[in-house]
């Protein structure tokens, strides 16, 4: 096999095939896909479902802590678990640049069956496309699913109730800043790590807990701030967070206090936020801390009694500030 | 963090503030100058816990803000040559100029790259040897030293594709025409701590000599602000009108004697037009002729004439302190960080940003 990708590879012919199999088949093997029907036929036994898509177009492609492949399962899982359900099956599409890799391609494949297996999820369907040199950068990679809503649990973003307890599962922005101090080539020493990780075991040790969780979302693109800023929308609430208990690793706090920014709108790939009424959320922290990706777990702010749609945040001098929406993309200011 | 944590100390910062409430009744006007400042104030909830008595002004140090708009036209008109790379800070991509901003411009093809430093820009140069770099050149002695040892990397390595379009000002000069202005009344200022890092106090000695007004270096933690409030408050009430150094961990009375010496080798001090303002004497700073040949202006052959402004725009008042964002007919209406109207609105220094984004009444 050739050691890069060429427009062949996308063809539909022999090239085609020898990738599929050497690479893709070989590593995403299972029952449903080596059918090798030209969609993936499956077996249900529930009503309800949850159905989801992601495209994943990250630079760079390789970061510490993960490269787009185990994102591109991560992330399509972790939608799937907060919405309340179990995670099945996903499908897999490649947009590839001609002269891309097979050796990178196929540590990338690896990375998605190693997070599948991790998450139980099959990878059940997939597709490859080659295009010219230039027509996209490196590799993008789509992946959609869908999972089994669990019976009795209804989790969604209109469910948040005043007195309700605000969890994260860790620190802020470990993901955003890694991608933003690898991309531009800061220089910065010191461990920058993305917090990339399927989350499914966690909420499904969350809901264990208490299955009456009203919300759960992870805090992706916009990070913790544009989540709640959704949540207290469609609730129609007002979140209030307390600054001295938001979690941060001392490189982010580092990385965020040099470019001027803040990290509670920096994205997260591996953390979630919680909306548990308060008499639950001791049990619902406990159990989370238990968990390998929920043990620095903490309660940032809770839902309060004002009317209104709004987030703030009470700071360490005693004042208050809003926690608007992120809007645009976060600008490194000049001094 | 170190030397973060400590000053963001809860129970200390909650001691400042009973302090600060204990000093005097009188009605006291205080102007942060920097936008660091401003934004590290709302950041922090700080106007929160102030007395009813002490009221803050935001002032005009923030750079993308006080460059005219003449500057963002001509930087979009300079994107569309063939073959040049724009170089800039991140906080001017969206400053909205006649034909657009930068971003829009990056989006219909040009070459437009955010950086961190000027001196990424010498790389940028080598790399690629076929194109004509163009540095955005703004800021206050903050960032111009750096500039300046750019150019003279530059020029030391005889990198002839890397140009700057410069439009540094100079922090001091700005100030006295604030306080020579009958309408504000200016009781004290917070004193940009990063400024005088470079600058060192003695620039703003004529505040207090020449205008008896006191004013308080400090830094940009809220433990560094409420202490820099409680000292300016204590020198207006007991009418002691000096210049404090509340930053003495950063700041030296002389300066930093290096980056000085930098500014001096690269750049003569000129007039300069700054946004809202008008043209203030000795504010801005210019290649000197030994650096002229990486003039963009020049190089380039741009005639540049200076205006300001879009209609309507309130920025001017604003960063001299006259009117709140809240005044602005615009703000939050026809101004907002996706569609902003005015560089207040754009930059995360702005005061309007600030206002925006933080001010938990707006919403």
């Amino acid at each position: 096999m050739n050691d890069k990708i060429t427009l062949s590879h996308g063809s539909g012919g022999t090239q085609t095939n020898k990738l599929i199999n050497e690479v893709f088949f070989k590593h995403f093997d299972n029952d449903i896909l080596n059918q090798m029907n030209d969609a993936a036929q499956v077996d249900i036994d529930f009503k309800k479902l949850a159905f989801t898509t992601d495209s994943f177009v990250v630079n760079p492609i390789f970061f510490n802590g993960g490269n787009i492949g185990k994102l591109a399962v991560c992330g399509t899982v972790n939608d799937i678990a907060v919405s309340g359900a179990k995670p099945l099956y996903l499908t897999s599409a490649f947009i590839i640049e001609e002269g891309f890799s097979i050796e990178k391609l196929e540590e990338i494949v690896k990375s998605m069956a190693q997070q599948a297996s991790i998450a139980g999820v099959k990878i059940v369907a997939g597709d490859t496309k080659v295009v010219e040199k230039g027509n996209v950068d490196g590799i993008f990679i789509n992946t959609s699913g869908i999972g089994r809503i669990y019976e009795n649990v209804n989790i969604n973003c209109a469910n948040a109730r005043a007195g309700d307890n605000v969890i994260i599962n860790g620190t802020l922005g470990d993901h955003g800043m890694t991608i933003m101090c690898e991309r531009n080539k800061l220089g910065l020493e010191g461990n920058l790590k993305s917090d990339c990780a399927c989350l499914n075991s966690l909420v499904d040790t969350m809901l264990e807990a208490y299955d009456g969780i009203h919300v759960i979302r992870d805090a992706t693109r916009g990070g913790v701030a544009a989540v709640l800023n959704e949540i207290s929308e469609f609730s129609n609430v007002t979140i209030a967070l307390e600054e001295n208990n938001l979690p941060l690793k001392e490189e982010v706090k580092g990385a965020t206090e040099m470019l001027g920014l803040d990290p509670l709108y920096i994205a997260n790939e591996g953390k979630l936020c919680a909306f548990v009424p308060e008499a639950y959320a001791e049990k619902v922290l406990n159990a989370m801390r238990k968990h390998p990706l929920g043990c620095e777990a903490v309660i940032i702010g809770k839902v309060t009694e004002e009317t209104g749609q709004k987030v703030y945040l009470n700071t360490i001098v005693g004042g208050k500030r809003l926690v608007d929406m992120p809007s645009g993309i976060q600008l490194p200011r000049i001094c | 963090m170190k030397f973060v944590d400590e000053f963001r100390n809860n129970e200390y910062s909650k001691k400042l503030v009973e302090k600060l409430n204990n000093i005097s009744s009188e009605k006291i006007n205080i102007m942060e100058v920097c936008g660091s400042h401003t934004m590290a104030i709302f950041r922090y909830g700080i106007r929160d816990v102030l007395p009813a008595n002490v009221n803050l002004i935001s002032g005009p140090g923030c750079p993308v803000c006080v460059t005219p708009q003449s500057y963002i036209d001509t930087a979009l008109t300079l994107s569309e040559q063939g073959n040049v790379i724009i170089a800039t800070f991140g906080d001017m991509m969206r400053v909205p100029g006649k034909k657009g901003s930068l971003s829009e411009k990056k989006a219909e093809g040009a070459d437009v790259r955010i950086v961190y430093s000027p001196m990424d820009c010498l790389q940028m140069a080598l790399q690629n040897p076929s194109k004509k770099i163009v540095f955005l050149s703004v800021g206050f002695e903050t960032t111009a030293p750096m500039a300046a040892i750019t150019v003279m990397e530059a020029k030391k390595n005889n990198i002839n594709n890397l140009f700057f379009f410069t439009a540094h000002k100079i922090v001091p000069p700005a100030m006295e025409a604030l306080v020579q202005d009958k309408e504000l009344k200016i009781d004290g200022f917070l004193l940009p701590g990063n400024v005088c890092a470079i600058s060192g106090t003695e620039p703003y000695e004529f505040l207090s000599v020449d205008y008896n007004i006191p004013g308080v270096v400090t830094g940009f933690e809220p433990i560094d602000i409420l202490q820099g409030l409680n000292t300016v408050v204590s020198l207006i009430s007991k009418k002691e009108y000096k210049i404090s150094n509340e930053y003495k961990r950063i700041v030296k009375t002389e300066g930093n004697p290096i980056a000085l010496e930098y500014l001096d080798k690269a750049f003569n001090i000129v007039d300069s037009s700054w946004r809202g303002l008008g043209r203030i004497p000795n504010s801005g700073l210019e290649f000197n002729s030994e650096y002229e040949d990486f003039d963009a202006l020049k190089h380039f052959k741009i005639d540049y004439e200076e205006y300001d402004g879009s209609p309507g725009c309130k920025c001017g008042e604003i960063l001299k302190g006259k009117i709140k964002p809240t005044d602005c007919p615009l703000f939050k209406k026809l101004c907002t960080p996706e569609n902003p109207v005015g560089s207040c609105m754009v930059s995360s220094e702005g005061t309007c940003a600030a206002y925006y984004r933080y001010h938990k009444d707006t919403k």
